[in-house]
């Protein structure tokens, strides 16, 4: 597969055989954005075009949305996690008009914005989602490959999964202990956004081992592990298939692209 | 310059990690009389000139809105530093 990195390479760039295959999907414009310390943004916008979309290169000091259709905030550290993890690029330009497209009051303007990892922390730093992480409760960084179960398969970000289904994406985090009072967990668990659960142990000591959750509306998701990291045989964690052969982080990326088409959401 | 402080600590009912390990590594040092620590962070706000009832205003808004996430911590304290 021919793949060339975000940054340095046009910003519509999209070509090869998968998304000549898909070519109602490649017209979809997924933003992935990109702070000061950011590290798997290229992993993110590459997850994007193997899934068949076209990833658009977004600056976190940037004013406007450059009018894409949803936008991923990738995993690492912005603004070297100072303060807290999250909390300054919370207030970074492009945040606010993110906030702002996500909350928007009819369900078809709603951006959908997936978070992951660094970008979950964003997000309840946001109060786009509720709760925090805290520091994992072993006090080690994580790094792992997790398997997950798919609670939730109605939002935006997660339609091509089964519900209950389980998937192994990756996990390496310092601060990943997700956290939030007991109304507020019963609340999630109620309305069925508790999007994805860890299975088969807790890495980080996450309250009632969630690893994902959404808002009401399905449009925003945010998880610690990094599905972007598992959507190309290869590179992804081992599986059943062969060594470093699993992709089961993919449904993400063609979840939302197939949500954009079908315009459901 | 006067400074005003601003410390915050982990809420009540929040697990501290941190707090928990350093209590654990207090009694290996001969520290025996304590059964509990929570690390907190404390600010110190310069300010260039007379510190106003509206500047102290501010530090307590900038408390709650960027030094601490009022979903885990609390701003304990703040307070204009004697010099």
């Amino acid at each position: 597969m021919t793949e060339t990195p975000l940054i340095g390479a046009a910003p519509t760039f999209s070509t090869g055989s998968r998304a000549d295959a898909a070519q109602g999907l490649s017209g979809a414009r997924i933003g992935v954005i990109t702070f000061p310390g950011t590290l798997d943004d290229r992993d993110a916008a590459r997850a994007v075009r193997i899934a068949g979309g076209t990833a658009v290169a977004l600056w976190h000091a940037d004013p406007e949305l450059a009018g894409v259709d949803a936008v991923i905030i990738p995993g690492g550290f912005s603004y070297g996690d100072y303060l807290r993890a999250g909390a300054l690029s919370r207030f970074a330009p492009l945040m606010e008009r993110i906030i702002q497209a996500a909350n928007a009051r009819t369900a078809t303007a709603r951006l959908p914005v997936l978070g992951i990892c660094n970008g979950f922390q964003i997000l309840t730093e946001s109060h786009l989602l509720p709760g925090s992480m805290i520091k994992n409760d072993h006090l080690k960084f994580a790094c792992l490959d997790a398997k997950l179960r798919v609670e939730n398969n109605a939002t935006a970000w997660t339609t091509d999964y089964l519900p209950g289904q389980e998937i192994t994406v990756p996990l390496k985090n310092q601060d990943g202990q997700y956290i939030a009072d007991e109304k507020t967990l019963d609340a999630l668990e109620a309305e069925g956004l508790v999007t994805f659960r860890y299975v088969g142990g807790n890495p980080n000591g996450s309250r009632r081992e969630i690893a994902g959750i959404s808002n009401a509306a399905g449009n925003i998701v945010g998880l610690m592990p990094h599905p972007e990291h598992a959507v190309e045989s290869g590179y992804g964690p081992d599986a059943a298939s062969g060594r470093s052969a699993g992709t089961d982080g993919l449904g993400f990326f063609t979840s939302i692209l197939n949500t954009l088409v079908g315009g459901t959401k | 310059m006067p400074r005003i402080v601003v410390d915050v600590m982990p809420k009540p009912e929040i697990l501290d990690p941190q707090g928990k390990a350093i209590v654990g590594a207090l009694p290996r040092l001969g520290f025996t009389s304590f059964s509990g620590v929570r690390q907190g962070k404390r600010f110190e706000l310069t300010v260039d000139g007379e510190v106003t009832a509206e500047i102290l205003e501010q530090a307590r808004r900038a408390g709650t809105t960027l030094l601490s996430n009022p979903v885990i911590e609390d701003v304990v304290n703040v307070e204009l530093l004697a010099d």
